[in-house]
């Protein structure tokens, strides 16, 4: 009885020294020794990367601890203006009236590429429609195309779905897609479409619904939605959205991610930032579906 | 010893009367707050493109109107459900059930009455809206219908309780009076025991349509949010988008003290006066009644 209590004892004390040994082999790593805490908020396209990369990365230096939390691009940076954050992650380019007030603050926002995305317009798979070009698809969600039949469907009448006007996806959809790049185009969703709070619910629509068509980040896509071949215009190769087509720049509508720092960084996110570069912290983005950046 | 005792009472009645006069300071405060940062809109975005249809502030489109349509009719319909379902429950529970029934069904409803909305909003966008797309033929089943039937379950309660509570009230010897003179039952409850209860029961009513108009989470989820102005009845089964909705999707992205957030604070306003209205034509019916009544005693 007396033994077992003893050896339970010394495995219990082995334990503990070789717990303490693994962590003072991280640090002997001299840059990362400082406990630090990384505060990163923003686009909810980028949110499930963002929190595998944190997730990794406080492995890796359990002394980092790194909060992460969505909430939209315009989240991210507002928070960024206000100096809650230290990095904002964002799914488009900040705007210039953004830029305007972060500066008023007295900081000059840094801006990273950090991935690529590529939109995927999605249908129901009873929908037979595998292909549109993208002035087919402006035509759909600005309302001059109402019924699936008049793009050779099904007699249907279309739901729109998008993102709500906070999310990034939604401006970014609007500005390349709607009105096909042209600033001097001002054409508007239709007022009809649908603003889903979340991709959870465009998805759970596009599931359910064959009268729907909505759009999200190609990391939000599932197997059981149908993805349509885009081509930028009838003449040209309808193309899926995957890495490669996004990669060689055949898919058209793809665009860069963001995280943007107050001022340089330094110190420990400096070293988080230059770790998302790197090739290791660049896998991650393929395993969500992301476009790693440095392959094109 | 008695001494300490009227400090006691005095701080505690000081304390009363505190709590008491906090809830007018606080609605105060709030109002105050609505006002400074709303009214700022009316200088800033013209009265022709508030009074617009078209809601779509990220390009400056600040129609309202389409907002407070959305919220009415999701409002009527939920007040369509919810009040006849509510009085029926409450005129069970308080007159027709017998003594073990009530003591299950209460409790009941008042576990429905705690169902976290976003719950409901929940069950709603995953179950019901599929299935109501399916039954009504409709092209989506994100409609102001389906709000609708969510903010009924979700002000029911709110009706069942205070409204049986009023009929409850009502003395013994009322119901006892019209059984003896040969009223049925039926009429006793109907022309007895109600009007006896009327200003409860309308209490009840306004509780639930408030709760309803205010509601936020489950409208959001199951609405659709399309900024549509509703025509008619007919709009009931289109998507529409609420005030509620509108204010808690897009103040997290506003910049602080921008037009947009301005915007949204008078939104914020509009839904303040409604409700306002809605509880002074409440007490003012409530008011004349019981005028009414003290003249005939009298």
């Amino acid at each position: 009885m007396k033994k077992t209590t003893l050896l339970i004892t010394l495995l219990f004390i082995i334990l503990i020294s070789a717990c303490r040994g693994s962590s003072s082999s991280f640090t002997q790593d001299s840059s990362h020794n400082e406990e630090a805490y990384i505060e990163n908020k923003g686009s909810d396209t980028i949110v499930n990367l963002a929190l595998a990369w944190a997730e990794r990365y406080q492995e890796l230096y359990p002394n980092v601890r790194i909060s992460v939390t969505g909430g939209g691009s315009g989240t991210g940076i507002a928070a960024l203006i206000n100096g809650t954050v230290d990095i904002a992650n964002a799914s488009r380019p900040i705007k210039p009236e953004e830029e305007q007030s972060i500066e008023a603050n007295g900081i000059i926002p840094v801006e990273f590429v950090i991935a690529r995305d590529a939109i995927a317009v999605v249908v129901n798979p009873e929908n037979p429609i595998n292909q549109l070009t993208l002035k087919q698809i402006s035509d759909i969600y600005s309302g001059k195309i109402n019924n699936w039949k008049e793009i050779g469907g099904e007699d249907r009448p279309i739901v729109r779905l998008s993102r709500e006007t906070n999310s990034g996806t939604h401006v970014y959809f609007l500005e390349e897609v709607i009105r096909l790049g042209d600033s001097e185009n001002k054409t508007l969703f239709s007022p009809d479409t649908l603003l889903m709070p979340s991709s959870e619910g465009i998805s759970t629509e596009i599931r359910d619904n064959p009268n729907a068509i909505g759009y999200d980040g190609l990391g939000y896509v599932t197997t059981d939605m149908k993805m349509i071949a885009v081509a930028k215009s009838a003449d040209e190769i309808f193309e899926l959205p995957s890495k490669d087509t996004v990669n060689n720049g055949s898919y058209p509508i793809a665009r860069d991610l963001y995280m943007y720092t107050a001022g340089d960084p330094s110190g420990a996110v400096k070293e988080y930032l230059d770790w998302i570069l790197s090739p290791e912290a660049q896998e991650i983005v393929t395993e969500l579906g992301f476009v790693p950046i440095g392959n094109q | 010893m008695k001494p300490s005792l009227s400090w006691s009472e005095y701080i505690i009645t000081q304390l009363v009367r505190i709590s008491g006069y906090s809830a007018i300071v606080f609605v105060a405060l709030i109002f105050f707050f609505l006002l400074r940062e709303g009214l700022p809109t009316i200088g800033e975005v013209s009265f022709s493109t508030l009074l617009n249809v078209r809601w779509y502030p990220i390009e400056d489109y600040f129609g309202i109107l389409p907002l407070i349509g959305g919220s009415v009719i999701v409002t009527i319909g939920a007040a369509m459900i919810a009040i006849p379902f509510g009085i029926g429950s409450a005129i069970f529970i308080a007159e027709i059930a017998p003594r073990w029934a009530r003591e299950i069904l209460k409790p009941f409803v008042e576990i429905l009455g705690g169902l976290p909305s976003v719950v409901l909003g929940f069950l709603g966008f995953v179950v019901m809206a599929p299935y109501i797309r399916r039954l009504l033929a409709l092209p989506t089943g994100l409609t102001a219908f389906t709000g609708s039937l969510l903010l009924g379950a979700i002000s029911i309660p709110t009706i069942v309780s205070v409204a049986e509570d009023a009929l409850d009230a009502v003395p013994k010897s009322y119901r006892d009076a019209a059984l003896a003179m040969g009223a049925t039952e039926w009429q006793t409850i109907w022309r007895v025991t109600l009007p006896a209860a009327r200003s409860g029961v309308l209490t009840a009513v306004m509780l639930g349509i408030g709760r309803a108009i205010g509601e936020t989470m489950t409208v959001m989820m199951v609405t659709g949010n399309a900024a549509i102005l509703p025509k008619g009845l007919g709009a009931l089964f289109s998507p529409v988008r609420t005030m509620t909705a509108t204010i808690a999707a897009e103040m997290g992205e506003v910049a602080n003290g921008s037009v947009h957030y301005h915007v949204l604070f008078f939104i914020g306003l509009v839904l303040f006066l409604i409700s306002l209205a809605v509880n002074i034509a409440a007490s003012a019916v409530v008011f004349r009644q019981r005028k009414r009544s003290e003249r005939i005693l009298s």
